[in-house]
């Protein structure tokens, strides 16, 4: 089977940092070859090396030999990568919210047709005269509707992408990059994270179409069972280099997870507590506590949490769990009433939850949590700093300044014992991967030294190896600094390994409040409502 | 939930807020200004001939995402650099004018490269950029015209410069140039009598009241009778402007602006040319600044050196805000309404001022309390609504 793409020995620093060393990639025509790797293990690096983005090139370079069709090729920006037919399915989708179907699908490979004017402008300068011919939209529509039918989308190619939804769009890029009349190569970087089931499998069928059609696919994803699935062979990065190779008939789910993480995985009895949790000492009480979170509604939802222990709320997407702890935070508008320690907790009033003491690590580690373009160590001090005046120095009275030293000396005490791999505590934290980010977020609220933590999500779009440190993170901080914890997750699984006990909501309300260790039927059940 | 196809006042009114209230303000202010629609009407005609071509010009930067340009008051400039020269070679007429037009060309399309260069180490900032750098220009602008020339650049025309030898005089009489568009074929309708057709301005001498611009103040109580000239050549010229722009918005070109406009991360990765698409954008709304200058420069027939072009930016934001656009979106509809409520309010307000105070002083406030006003009102409805879609 010739090869289409061959990567030779990368090597890519960053900073001094090496993040990639020496990684071998091939792909052959009509294969489908899976990526997979921790956050942080270089596969967007390598990827971005691969495109030719400003940000390899700008910091250095990198060393190695790419081939593309057993052509050597020097590729020193994302136009050349799609000249030489490799193709890019973002994770971020790379769509104009205002464009229609067909013109996202043809952005810049418009069909046009020549008019007096370009005529008349080309016979000076050709590329000039180009630019001036007119669009011709029927012919558009024609290949974008050719697209569509390819990766198996019924959409109308004048509907404005930006009205549509996320699993379409997904797809809509992906027809663009089949459009293209040379695509030799497909990169899919993480498409199925934003899918849901149905899509995602759909997605996998028209991977499938696409490598029969000769072309190569290199697929990049955290969910194994989507690579045991489609992958006829298996790559293997762990911390910069390449750990493994498999076909799909010597991997499993099992053994492709062990590579990625480099140790065994197995389910761990949680430590012992040396406290006790009693009915009697109650931290949290909602009665009643309604919340108006778009997409999210909790329509009067009452539990109690135990001083000291770890409680999760669980349920299906879309029927409140996520409003319940954004309710009690202030970050939603609410109503009903909360008791903390048996004394009412300001509602819709976010600094005053903090002060309080309760502290909340939102879903939307991007949007709610995280200044991206400040440092990590900002990150870590800046609600701390706001809320209880930490981290500050007063030289005049009425005057504070920030207090670097102390402040670098805790982000870096926090690095170390949360192991968030980053360049120092001055990197911008959208630099860190999602999984370093997230661990940012946990150092955020250690910093504020709350007793009751909020965690929403704390694994989503965090990889395999990441998410068993951060789950747990959560028992040691609940273990040693006896911090009662509110988990909220929509995978059960993980729910069931750290909780004491597990609220199920739907439709917005509880509809039972399970054991751990209670049969799946219960939990089915309770989940359906 | 209302059907979207239900005709729906309340939502029409909620979807177009901004042309909706100005609207109702510009005919509040028409009745209360206590004119008769014959001298409205004329009004709002001259106004209309003067300034919607610079409305125009500023569509295209805003659809390549550069925001509203207020750098087309360079363009004004290079538009009356343009017609000083003509004056001093003393052209006139069409000839004259088409002369200025085609001089403006190369100095606009130099401001508008330096000024786009500008903009893309300003990405995001381009409004506030733009509205710093005119006012630079018009430093540099008053040195040449006020000092240099007649002493560094050899120029004598007693008729032009200062008593002193240098410098150029505050107002120059373009009366070569008057009309040289509008009276290619103009219609004059006077109130009951009918209409007359006049081309090439053959008629311009027996229609001698006309060509006097109204004093808005002093024909207060005489409107009924004014005669309403309508240039249709120049009208010719703006609906040829919004073809021309519908067109090029319709090429390959035009599209690369949108798709920049939009997201120029995304424009970037898709190859398209990102920089020197915001440039041609920019280069060509100061050119067609510089006609549209031009085309208010022939209709008003005098030109205050140092101070004409230094509302243009300011008027033609505010006009196309008017009209509803914003500074994300804008089409030509947009630009041509903006411009009659703008203007239609600039008009009416120091006469309802006075009508409602029975004072010039505070009729003249008014007006520039209006300017502002205006700019500030659009910008606030359009974030309401922005807001509102949320």
């Amino acid at each position: 089977m010739p090869h289409i793409l061959e990567l030779t020995g990368i090597a890519k620093e960053y900073y001094g940092n090496r993040v990639l060393k020496g990684v071998d990639l091939a792909v052959g025509e009509g294969e489908i070859v899976c990526l997979v790797g921790e956050n942080g293990a270089g596969k967007s690096t390598l990827m971005n090396i691969l495109f030719g983005m400003p940000v390899v090139h700008s910091t250095g370079g990198f060393s190695g030999s790419v081939k593309i069709g057993g052509k050597s090729v020097e590729i020193d920006s994302p136009f050349k990568a799609m000249a030489c037919g490799v193709g890019m399915v973002h994770q971020e989708f790379m769509l104009l919210p205002g464009f229609t179907v067909s013109e996202n699908i043809k952005l810049n490979r418009e069909l046009t047709r020549p008019t007096a004017l370009s005529r008349a402008v080309g016979g000076l300068d050709e590329a000039a005269g180009r630019r001036l011919e007119r669009l011709d939209h029927a012919a558009m529509d024609a290949d974008a509707r050719a697209a569509l039918a390819r990766v198996g989308l019924e959409v109308s190619e004048d509907t404005t992408v930006g009205t549509l939804p996320v699993g379409h769009k997904q797809f809509i890029e992906i027809a663009r990059e089949v459009d293209r009349k040379n695509a030799r190569l497909l990169v899919f970087d993480e498409p199925s994270a934003v899918l849901t089931e149905s899509e995602a499998e759909r997605l996998l069928e028209t991977m499938r179409a696409l490598a029969s059609d000769g072309i190569g696919i290199l697929f990049i994803t955290h969910r194994l069972d989507e690579v045991m699935a489609v992958a006829d062979r298996i790559v293997v990065l762990r911390d910069g280099e390449r750990v493994a190779e498999l076909k799909k008939s010597e991997a499993s789910v099992q053994r492709i997870a062990e590579l990625m993480v480099g140790r065994k995985i197995e389910k761990r009895e949680l430590p012992p507590r040396s406290f006790e949790v009693s009915d009697k000492e109650m931290a949290l009480d909602l009665q009643d506590l309604k919340v108006e979170m778009p997409g999210e509604p909790v329509t009067g939802v009452s539990f109690t949490v135990r001083r000291g222990e770890i409680f999760g709320i669980g349920g299906l997407a879309g029927y409140g769990k996520l409003g319940v702890a954004n309710g009690v935070a202030g970050i939603y508008p609410s109503g009903g009433r909360v008791l903390k320690d048996g004394e009412d907790l300001p509602l819709n009033d976010p600094a005053g939850a903090l002060r309080r003491r309760v502290a909340f690590l939102s879903e939307d580690r991007r949007g709610v949590g995280l200044l991206l373009d400040e440092s990590i160590e900002l990150n870590i001090g800046l609600t701390s700093l706001q809320v209880q005046g930490k981290f500050l120095q007063s030289w005049l009275p009425g005057l504070s300044l920030l207090d670097r030293g102390n402040l670098r000396g805790h982000a870096r005490e926090m690095i170390e014992w949360l192991d968030i791999r980053c360049v120092g505590p001055d990197q911008p934290v959208r630099r860190l991967s999602g999984g370093n980010q997230q661990k940012v977020c946990i150092a955020k609220a250690i910093t504020l030294d709350p007793d009751l933590l909020f965690v929403s999500e704390p694994t989503r779009g965090v990889d395999v190896g990441a998410k068993q440190r951060i789950l747990d993170e959560l028992v040691a901080l609940n273990r040693e600094r006896r911090m009662t914890i509110v988990v909220t997750s929509s995978e059960l699984a993980e729910l069931r390994s750290v909780c004491d006990r597990i609220a199920i909501v739907a439709r917005g309300k509880v509809s039972r409040v399970l054991a751990p260790d209670a049969p799946d039927v219960d939990f089915g059940l309770a989940m359906a409502g | 939930m209302i059907h979207p196809y239900e005709p729906d006042l309340l939502g029409f009114a909620r979807r177009h807020a901004v042309p909706v209230t100005f609207v109702a303000l510009c005919l509040t202010l028409c009745v209360l200004s206590g004119q008769g629609p014959a001298f409205l009407a004329g009004e709002v005609v001259t106004r209309l001939v003067r300034n919607s071509f610079t409305t125009l010009s500023l569509i295209v930067p805003v659809l390549a995402g550069l925001g509203l340009n207020f750098g087309i008051v360079l363009g004004a400039m290079a538009a009356q650099m343009a017609v000083i020269a003509v004056v001093h070679w003393n052209m006139s007429g069409l000839s004259g004018f088409l002369a200025a037009a085609a001089l403006a060309v190369p100095l606009a399309l130099v401001f508008g490269w330096l000024v786009g260069l500008l903009f893309n180490r300003a990405k995001g900032r381009e409004m506030v950029t733009g509205l710093i750098a005119s006012f630079f220009a018009n430093g540099l602008y008053q040195l040449l015209f006020l000092f240099l020339v007649g002493t560094l650049i050899p120029f004598h025309d007693p008729g032009l410069l200062l008593p002193e030898g240098y410098g150029l005089r505050n107002t120059v009489n373009l009366a070569p140039v008057n009309y040289a568009l509008d009276d290619i074929l103009s219609a004059t309708w006077i109130p009951h009598q009918g209409v007359t057709w006049a081309v090439g301005g053959a008629k311009k001498a027996d229609s001698a009241p006309s060509v006097e611009l109204p004093n808005p103040v002093a024909q207060n109580t005489s409107g009924q009778g004014t005669p309403v000239k309508v240039p249709i050549g120049t009208f010719v010229v703006i609906a040829g402007l919004c073809l021309a722009i519908g067109a090029l918005m319709s090429t390959k070109l035009g599209q690369d602006m949108r798709a920049v406009g939009q997201d120029m991360h995304i424009a970037e990765i898709a190859g398209i040319p990102v920089d020197r698409t915001r440039l041609i954008a920019v280069a060509i709304s100061t050119v067609l600044a510089a006609w549209g200058h031009l085309v208010y420069l022939q209709n008003m027939g005098t030109l205050n050196t140092y101070s004409s072009h230094e509302q243009i930016g300011m008027f033609g934001v505010a006009s196309l805000l008017v009209g509803g656009a914003s500074v994300t979106r804008a089409t030509v509809w947009q630009a041509l309404l903006g411009t009659l409520l703008f203007h239609t309010l600039f008009v009416t307000s120091p006469l309802a001022g006075k009508t409602l105070m029975g004072d010039p002083q505070i009729g003249e406030f008014f007006r520039v309390f209006v300017a502002y006003g205006v700019i500030a009102l659009a910008l606030a409805l359009h974030a309401w609504r922005g807001g509102n879609q949320k």
